[in-house]
């Protein structure tokens, strides 16, 4: 008993999910770029919402509960429906498989490489002992953000009637 | 091997640069913003992983800010394209060329 205890608190438990969940997230991305089953839109939209749902996991493994919850109710809620939506509205055709061009391949693998070679960078530089003692509880992080960042708070909302306002203009029929 | 800040940060790449070979290599306007999508999350996940190892929650009220104008992004960007269908009947990415030299 004492050694599963040790075994939990040690953090193995965690690490194992981690890789599950860091697994699931990067399969499921590269079946949104690169299905090699369906090219139709619908898939990678289902597969997106997988991704995000096991980005949440991630999240929750990173003591960031609000965010992983936001993250799903937000993302695999409110903005994958949305693109669903458009999707079924749009009764778009099927992909057709075309070569892919040594132009769009060149330029891909290139700033991939670029990202690449600024992750190693960064990653060198990084000198981080703390241990992490972070709780990104629901209730720090709107202590925090009624305090310190109220002024970006409301700047956030204007931003989305904005966007509101301009969705609907942007949707009426008579577009001049 | 103890899961650290490094493995977080590996993942977050190879998500960003998914979400970069897919909005370079797809053609279908829809599939581009997902991969969109996909960047920024990445970004997101990079953020959070830097905010718990770093102790501070600032990362974190920035990632809840990046989800609230990526849900505006996405409504604005969603009715650009239907107005652009509308208009071309097409949401290939060469169809929609008028703006080429």
């Amino acid at each position: 008993m004492e050694a599963i205890n040790n075994l939990i608190s040690g953090g193995v438990v965690q690490d194992i999910m981690f890789y599950v969940f860091a697994a699931l997230t990067l399969l499921c991305a590269i079946l949104v770029v690169a299905n090699p089953f369906s090219r139709s839109p619908v898939t990678s939209a289902m597969f997106l919402v997988l991704t995000i749902i096991s980005m949440s996991g991630l999240f929750l493994l990173l003591h960031a509960f609000f965010l992983a919850a936001v993250q799903i109710l937000v993302y695999a809620g409110a903005v994958m429906v949305l693109f669903l939506f458009v999707i079924m509205l749009l009764d778009l055709k099927e992909e057709q498989r075309r070569k892919i061009k040594f132009f769009g391949l060149a330029a891909g693998l290139v700033s991939v490489s670029i990202v690449a070679g600024i992750f190693i960078k960064s990653l060198a530089s990084i000198k981080l002992t703390a241990e992490p003692a972070l709780e990104g509880e629901t209730y720090v992080l709107g202590k925090l953000l009624f305090t310190q960042y109220t002024l970006p708070f409301e700047i956030i909302s204007i931003l989305l009637l904005v966007a509101m306002v301009g969705v609907i203009l942007l949707s009426k029929k008579k577009l001049e | 091997m103890h899961v650290s800040l490094h493995h977080y940060l590996f993942v977050s790449f190879m998500l960003f640069s998914l979400g970069l070979l897919g909005v370079i290599m797809r053609r279908n306007l829809l599939v581009i913003y997902m991969s969109l999508e996909l960047m920024l999350n990445a970004a997101n996940l990079a953020l959070v992983s830097f905010s718990r190892f770093n102790n501070k929650l600032d990362g974190q009220v920035l990632v809840f800010f990046i989800i609230t104008v990526a849900a505006a992004e996405v409504a604005v960007g969603l009715a650009l394209i239907v107005a652009l269908f509308r208009k071309r009947q097409s949401a290939h990415v060469e169809d929609l060329t008028s703006m080429k030299l």
